[in-house]
């Protein structure tokens, strides 16, 4: 090892240096203004020069062979890492959902996926905030349709870009050319149906035409056995597009289920009250 | 990820966690002077003993035939009663590399996990996401080029609010995005920049380390200083480092080491740093590493040396840009606190103390005068025969004073340093030996007094033993002559004595 001769525990440091670091230094003698030292005169070389590294630089090695231990877990240590401490069962509070839960962290995550970007008007659950907020407007801003007759209205999905489009399709060929998005993007899907029967989500017409959702009551109540109901997105996405593999067939067999209009029964969640959510 | 940075030791003795660490320390090193130095984190719950191994996180399962294989993505495909054990049992057969390349090579195999891992059954979502997480920890390029089709959803869950789903996405892509450029060529578009820039704002401090890690990966990249930094240093990202690092040793260890690295990957290869240098970034480094320093008596946090590392490079590389008018003093007492604290267990930092001690030094009167007086001299001779690097930046550092004039060369001779010099002259460094005769010439040029000492304990013989070795023989042919010129005319060290005296 390059330390190898590092054998010094301590250095003959002198006392007081913490009390010098809280309260300032004191004024330092002023040396006697010296003459401009001489350049360095042949063969001797030394100038002081304060020195930039670059990236690659030999000093810079065990530096960076320590960080990168870490990195790799390899800085081990006797302290164990502590559990994630287990409640009692609990179940969601949301009505409608009766997803159980033992753990806090659990709970988060299903309430982060499911309830908290949920569009009040269809109930569809969304990634994320901007999505929903895309969502509301595409969807259900009765302005919408007719601003986006005269202007660009179609904003692009991605953060930081401020393009908008004159059609989801436009915007869609803009996500996959400049943004790299793959062509079945699935939380940009093109409106298909009229808004008006949005809420009459049949299983078809759910999974052909719901833009960048989920359906959140679907979803919910097939939770607990999704072989036989699986929601049809996994599956469109399993075997997107032009390429239907093998096991489609197998699996449209799956796919009836209750229409999220049906306000009784078990799973309902429509009722006076949505699933509005909560924070 | 910094709480659960330690390794389990796994029922392993101390002396096989040694080889290990001696192994890959070795590896690690090979890697860096091939210019392939990267490092992937692993973001794992340890439920692993549910499928048998009991003892944790590093037994790696056995390969999986490819019939298991397929058979296993029949069963997530199903959606059979049991897909979410199936997903299990792939998630943890997918920690062995074989069965990741014989999994990515099935035809759909990558869709299934898309689908399910932007489906809306949180549980599955979840499992899915962390099959993915195995994958992109792959050493095979193509393992995680057949994640490219995911880096979208991936990059849009970072918006999300589920914080575990956030972190395994981070973790993930901060994997994919070294493994290969394609991925970087395919993620810049996709706005990772200002996706990361939105998530540096969250609360939540494993997302903030996660942001950190993504970042570090990306601004290693080779093509990072063309088409990564400038990118970076135009978001709002760099205002928020800044703090994040500055706030770390009162909350957030994890986010601030890792953005320490994000600055001195950027530091190191930009040009002007002009963008930093307007955010304060000297005075919040100096005041961090003050504030570093007076903590150090209470005892200093594990781990703390993976945040001064860093910090250290970043402030040494801007000074080497600015020069220290205006410095405060004081960082020169926090250096020697700093080297004194870790000059045991991490003497790695050694050299790094003392290349920012060379830049706070080099052509700085009120540094090289207040190193003198606040007698902090004995201990930066304890450290010259540190390690190689060290003997010459030590050495380095004293040239700085000693070009400084006669006084300064005067205070320099109360120590015993000619008796620590001499045994220098005979290290097989050329460099530090090189290094030794400059010290050894300002010296004389400012001390005639200092020749004559030299050549009274023997330093005649070790100048002699150079003359045969080209880059050193001219030098020590010319500091003999000194020695040997008959003491006449007081020297410029004694005219100044009798001026002082």
């Amino acid at each position: 090892m390059r330390n190898a001769h590092c054998c010094l525990a301590m250095l003959p440091l002198p006392p007081g240096l913490h009390l010098l670091l809280r309260e300032g230094l004191p004024p330092l003698p002023q040396d006697p203004p010296s003459p401009h030292p001489p350049q360095p005169a042949p063969p001797f070389t030394f100038a002081p020069r304060r020195l930039r590294l670059g990236p690659q630089h030999p000093l810079f090695e065990d530096g960076d062979v320590h960080r990168h231990l870490y990195l790799q877990g390899v800085l081990t240590s006797l302290e164990e890492v502590a559990e994630r401490p287990k409640v009692s069962e609990f179940s969601c509070h949301i009505s409608g959902c009766s997803q159980v839960f033992d753990t806090l962290e659990s709970y988060e995550h299903h309430y982060n996926t499911l309830h908290r970007n949920v569009c009040s008007f269809c109930k569809r659950s969304f990634p994320s905030g901007n999505l929903l907020d895309i969502h509301i407007l595409e969807w259900h801003d009765s302005l919408f349709q007719i601003m986006a007759e005269k202007q660009n209205m179609y904003q692009c999905l991605v953060e930081g870009c401020t393009e908008k489009f004159k059609s989801s399709k436009d915007r869609k060929d803009h996500l996959v050319t400049v943004h790299l998005y793959p062509a079945d993007f699935r939380f940009d899907r093109p409106k298909k149906v009229k808004s008006g029967s949005k809420h009459t989500s049949s299983p078809r017409e759910q999974g052909s035409s719901v833009p960048m959702d989920v359906s959140v009551e679907m979803a919910e109540q097939f939770q607990g056995n999704p072989m036989e109901t699986g929601p049809e997105e996994n599956m469109e996405i399993s075997q997107p597009a032009a390429s239907p593999g093998p096991l489609l067939p197998e699996k449209r067999l799956y796919k009836s289920r209750i229409p999220s209009t049906i306000c009784f029964g078990q799973g309902a969640t429509r009722g006076f009250k949505g699933p509005r959510k909560k924070v | 990820m910094w709480g659960r940075r330690r390794g389990r030791r796994g029922g392993r003795s101390a002396e096989e966690l040694r080889v290990r660490r001696r192994e890959r320390e070795a590896a690690l090193r090979k890697a860096r002077r091939e210019e392939q130095l990267v490092s992937k984190r692993l973001l794992r719950e340890d439920s692993a003993a549910e499928d048998g191994a009991q003892d944790g996180a590093d037994i790696v399962p056995e390969p999986l035939s490819e019939d298991e294989v397929l058979e296993l993505l029949r069963g997530v495909q199903r959606g059979s009663e049991d897909r979410k054990r199936s997903l299990g049992r792939l998630r943890w057969a997918l920690q062995n590399e074989e069965t990741q390349q014989k999994f990515v090579r099935l035809d759909g195999s990558i869709r299934t996990l898309t689908g399910l891992f932007t489906s809306s059954l949180a549980e599955l979502q979840l499992e899915a996401a962390r099959c993915l997480h195995e994958l992109s920890h792959s050493s095979v390029p193509a393992v995680a080029e057949a994640c490219l089709p995911v880096t979208s959803y991936l990059l849009t869950y970072l918006s999300g609010h589920s914080l575990e789903l956030t972190e395994l996405c981070l973790y993930t892509l901060g994997n994919l995005v070294v493994e290969s450029e394609a991925v970087r060529k395919q993620l810049l578009p996709q706005g990772i920049i200002p996706v990361l820039a939105s998530c540096i704002q969250s609360p939540h401090e494993a997302v903030l380390e996660g942001v950190g890690y993504v970042l570090s990966q990306l601004l290693q990249a080779k093509e990072a200083p063309t088409e990564i930094i400038p990118l970076v240093l135009d978001s709002l990202l760099p205002r928020h480092m800044l703090p994040l690092v500055c706030s770390g040793l009162k909350a957030g260890m994890g986010a601030a080491v890792e953005f320490a690295w994000c600055l001195h990957y950027i530091i190191c290869r930009h040009e002007d740093n002009a963008v930093l240098l307007a955010l304060g970034a000297v005075p919040a480094l100096t005041s961090l590493l003050l504030d570093l320093a007076s903590q150090i008596p209470q005892g200093a946090p594990e781990g703390l040396e993976l945040l001064v590392c860093p910090v250290l490079r970043c402030l040494s590389n801007l000074l080497a840009q600015t020069g220290c008018q205006g410095q405060d003093g004081r960082l020169l007492i926090a250096l020697f606190l700093i080297l004194q604290c870790f000059l045991q267990h991490h003497p790695f930092l050694v050299q790094e103390c003392l290349w920012l001690l060379n830049n706070l030094t080099a052509d700085d009167p009120f540094f090289c005068s207040a190193l003198l007086s606040l007698d902090l001299l004995p201990a930066l001779l304890q450290l010259l025969t540190c390690s190689q690097i060290a003997t010459v930046l030590v050495l380095t550092v004293l040239c700085n004073v000693a070009e400084k004039g006669a006084l300064q060369c005067q205070q320099l001779l109360q120590q015993p340093l000619l008796a620590q010099l001499l045994p220098l002259l005979t290290l097989p460094d050329p460099e530090a030996v090189g290094q030794c005769l400059e010290l050894l010439h300002l010296l004389f040029l400012h001390c005639r007094e200092a020749a004559a000492d030299f050549t009274r304990q023997g330093g005649h013989q070790a100048l002699e033993q150079h003359l045969s070795t080209p880059e050193l023989q001219e030098r020590a042919q010319a500091l003999l002559d000194m020695v040997r010129q008959p003491p006449g005319a007081p020297s410029a060290c004694q005219a100044t004595l009798a001026v002082f005296s």
